[in-house]
């Protein structure tokens, strides 16, 4: 049996009002793939963050290979031979990827062996990367290698990998598993973190599932059904969508050839997408994120005006229209990002409520605000949404991240729109919450309303959606009808592997 | 070890209780600056902030001044403190001041020396239409091609500047002033004099008018869906658009209100305090409103008061000067203080300090 690398006894974190881990201990083996799993908010994330040095345990040690572990930052952790990919990426995209390496290590080499370095590393690990590409061009999953690399030039025991495939492509999924299992037979052990269970049953050594700070449960993820762990994840079962059988209406929403430049230098532009949306129907766009999904969306909400005749809602072209007349029209959006986009991080919910819901729910009279009305309004998504929080005077960076995504989605569903188009509606939302949100997409839907999710989690979309697209490079694949479809087929829509080659292993 | 805690939100006692502690602060580390050049802090204290309101000899003239002063302020620094909301830099209302005095004194006295209660009005509006005007270089500037308004308005003043110098020797001087720089006395014309309203109070239209700003102002903050939008834009810029404010819009109201408020005070200085356009009209109240808008909170209520506070500060410096012999230069670092202390403490708003270890956290 393979000796202990890196043993947790009792650690325990507490931040204000919350504990975040509650005496958890367990061990990870030489040379094995461990999983972390965990709902949102199990303290996976706090966890991880004292094994990197970015936080201080209040109680409980830890040990490496026997002998005492307490990094004090994460450059002490990288010395004893830990490193971490995180999940989201802290790359520069206007330098090059040998650039990007440097700047993360203690005493880079000098640029023609680190480039060399990099070539060697992604050969033997099957990651193709050129070192000379600047890295505002590379896809999700290119930049991923990039930190990999970044840690494997360290020679790490212990990696450190946080959600990893969340911006993945099946495909990608496949390239990067391999790697992953070739480290562990040259001995690396791999803490696996992540919420997709198939994921961890086909990859991983043992699991530890943590709730609520505490480790519930241990189990071999091979011998164990991913019902049976999602069961000892959420301690509790949860209402899983209704099935729904739609006989879709009239077509509310018409794209016809919308063709956008991108936004910025590091943008995707639009390219011929085209679809209709029709009453009673949810469409599901799929795709590896920046392919597309943001800018999609500012073109719909109308914060980026488009050309003449590409948008039309109930026959009328809207396509010069700015968000206020789009909503006046029954057409509206709730972007991905929450804080600064959906919502003003430090206005309250009254008047975050104000913000998209104006003139739609009467809260403004010629010119002034109704504040009474707007609080009402406010009170009203919290109560039917569920969202916790102490009162409408709270500021919206007051609230979680689940709860302040069921108040913006909420606030969008609870003014009865005609068309709804969401991007991320569910994306770090715990379970239940998850689950309530798509609910209330479905019943908007089944009350005749045509709604589009632009999501990049695959099971959502199979789950909620009647036909389903994927974005790849600013374009629309066709629309299938969502029973037709199998996992491998979204994989092609989605672009392939993203011009990856298979990792050619020992090349 | 002190470490900082951010708020969930920003605390409402601190918001009002952080000038009082500034001007507290400023009180004792002035005090102490004045007692090292050779003052007694306490006369010198009690010589800018009670003497001018109270003292037996002078208060019967400072008193007056405090609104004379204080006006002009807060209608400028109301004016800028809505751009400061949405995020809109304002720098120059310095320029914009100057020009409202420019083209308003130059509309009411292309009709000189007609005699009409029509004047007045005329040259409120010319003076607020030159401010506005003045204010829409850089708003146009930056809504077409994305220029700085920060800079362009800056420089702009300079350029006002230079044209009051132009005029007050050239077009605009007084005919029958033999030869001297400066325009007819407004001040004594009775179609375009801004006098008193109640005498001895100092206040006249521009206090006034000033006043109104505040109340309007506040309610358009908050009640008014313009308000909103500006302070939305000020807050998260993507979340106005998102919400359908419209970017090029907002500047231009801003900048613009900001303008004519300016041109504003500008045309009731030039027809009241100061009584002609000539070289040295320029008084940098332009720039004082930038404190008092920043001392105010942006708030109008807070720009009320600290209108009054800077008007007090200045009227209490210049009693210092002649009363005490103190140099002016230490009553322009007791304001300097006030404003750092203010900026300094704001800082207990929105976090809180804890004692004790700290750690790496993100």
């Amino acid at each position: 049996m393979p000796d202990d690398l890196l043993r947790l006894s009792g650690l325990t974190k507490a931040y204000p009002g919350v504990v975040a881990n509650d005496d958890v201990s367990f061990d990870i083996r030489e040379g094995e793939i461990h999983a972390l799993l965990g709902e949102n908010g199990a303290g996976k994330s706090t966890l991880v963050k004292m094994i990197y040095g970015l936080v201080k345990p209040d109680k409980g040690s830890m040990t490496l290979r026997g002998a005492p572990y307490a990094p004090s930052e994460p450059s002490a952790a990288r010395k004893s031979g830990v490193a971490m990919v995180f999940q989201h990426f802290s790359l520069f995209d206007a330098l090059d990827v040998a650039e990007n390496v440097a700047l993360g290590m203690e005493n880079p080499p000098p640029r023609r062996d680190l480039a060399k370095q990099i070539r060697e590393v992604s050969e033997t690990y099957g990651l193709p990367l050129d070192p000379s590409r600047t890295v505002g061009t590379l896809s999700a999953g290119e930049r991923q290698r990039v930190e990999i690399i970044r840690c494997l030039l360290q020679d790490p025991k212990l990696l450190i990998m946080d959600e990893p495939t969340s911006v993945l492509t099946p495909q990608e999924v496949e390239i990067l598993f391999q790697t992953l299992r070739k480290l562990k037979s040259e001995g690396t052990a791999i803490l696996y973190i992540s919420h997709k269970l198939e994921e961890i049953r086909a990859l991983c050594d043992h699991a530890t599932i943590l709730r609520l700070g505490k480790k519930v449960a241990t189990c071999t993820p091979s011998e164990t059904t991913a019902r049976a762990m999602a069961e000892m994840m959420i301690g509790s079962s949860f209402a899983s969508p209704a099935a729904k059988h739609t006989t879709p209406g009239e077509v509310l929403l018409r794209v016809d050839n919308l063709t956008m430049p991108a936004p910025g230098a590091f943008g995707t532009p639009l390219r011929g997408i085209s679809f209709e949306l029709r009453a009673g129907e949810v469409l599901g766009f799929g795709g590896v994120a920046g392919n597309g999904q943001d800018e999609l969306l500012l073109a719909l909400s109308g914060e980026r005006t488009t050309k003449r005749g590409t948008i039309w809602v109930k026959g009328a072209d809207i396509s010069r229209d700015g968000p206020i007349d789009r909503r006046a029209a029954g057409f509206l959006t709730a972007p991905e990002e929450r804080l600064g986009h959906a919502a003003a991080p430090n206005m309250s919910l009254t008047e975050n409520a104000v913000l998209t819901a104006g003139r739609r729910q009467h809260l403004v009279k010629k010119g002034f605000i109704n504040w009474g009305r707007a609080d009402r309004f406010a009170e009203d998504v919290i109560k039917r949404f569920d969202v916790r929080t102490p009162g409408t005077h709270v500021a919206a960076r007051a609230l979680s991240g689940g709860n302040l995504q069921k108040f913006v989605i909420g606030r969008e569903v609870a003014q009865d729109p005609d068309i709804l188009v969401v991007n991320q509606p569910t994306w770090g939302v715990d379970a239940a919450a998850a689950a309530a949100i798509r609910q209330a997409l479905l019943d908007l839907a089944s009350k005749g309303a045509a709604i589009l999710v632009v999501s990049q989690d695959l099971d959502e979309l199979l789950e909620i959606s009647d036909r389903f697209g994927a974005l790849n490079e600013g374009r629309l694949s066709a629309l299938k009808p969502v029973v037709d479809l199998n996992m491998e087929e979204i994989g092609l829509m989605m672009g392939g592997a993203h011009d990856m080659e298979v990792a050619h292993v020992d090349a | 070890m002190i470490r900082l805690e951010k708020r969930p939100q920003p605390s409402k006692a601190w918001t009002v209780a952080t000038p009082i502690l500034a001007v507290i602060l400023t009180m004792i580390f002035g005090g102490i600056m004045f007692g090292l050049i050779g003052t007694s802090p306490f006369e010198a204290i009690r010589t800018i902030f009670w003497d001018p309101l109270f003292h037996p000899q002078f208060a019967n003239f400072s008193r007056p001044q405090l609104l004379v002063k204080a006006g002009p302020l807060i209608l400028i620094a109301i004016g800028l403190s809505i751009g400061f909301r949405a995020g809109i830099w304002n720098i120059g209302a310095e320029g914009q001041y100057i020009m409202g005095a420019i083209c308003g004194a130059g509309a009411g006295l292309a009709l000189y020396p007609m005699d009409s209660v029509l004047i007045l009005p005329l040259m409120i509006v010319a003076g607020a239409l030159g401010g506005w005007a003045w204010a829409m270089i850089p708003a146009l500037l930056k809504v077409k091609f994305g220029t700085n308004e920060i800079l362009v308005s800056l420089m702009l003043v300079y350029v006002a500047e230079n044209l009051l110098a132009s005029v007050s020797s050239g077009i605009l001087r007084n005919p029958e002033g033999m030869g001297f720089p400066g325009s007819r006395n407004l001040s004594q014309w009775s179609s375009s004099q801004n006098l008193e309203l109640i005498p001895n109070t100092g206040m006249h239209l521009g206090v006034l008018t000033a006043f109104i700003a505040v109340i309007l102002a506040y309610v358009l903050l908050t009640r008014h869906i313009q308000g909103f939008n500006i302070r939305l834009t000020g807050e998260a810029p993507r979340a106005a658009k998102f919400a359908g404010v419209s970017p090029a819009r907002t500047i231009l109201f801003c900048l613009g209100l900001a303008g004519a408020l300016a041109g504003m005070a500008g045309l009731f200085e030039v027809t009241g305090p100061a009584g002609q356009v000539s070289i040295d009209f320029g008084s940098g109240y332009g720039f004082t409103a930038i404190i008092v808008a920043f001392l105010g909170r942006l708030h109008p209520v807070g720009i009320l008061l600290a209108g009054l506070l800077m008007a007090l500060t200045y009227i209490g410096g210049e009693l210092a000067q002649l009363m005490l012999g103190v140099p002016g230069a230490s009553i322009q670092l007791f304001q300097g203080m006030l404003l750092f202390f203010l900026l300094g403490v704001d800082v207990l708003t929105n976090y809180r300090v804890r004692i004790g270890k700290g750690e790496v956290s993100t």
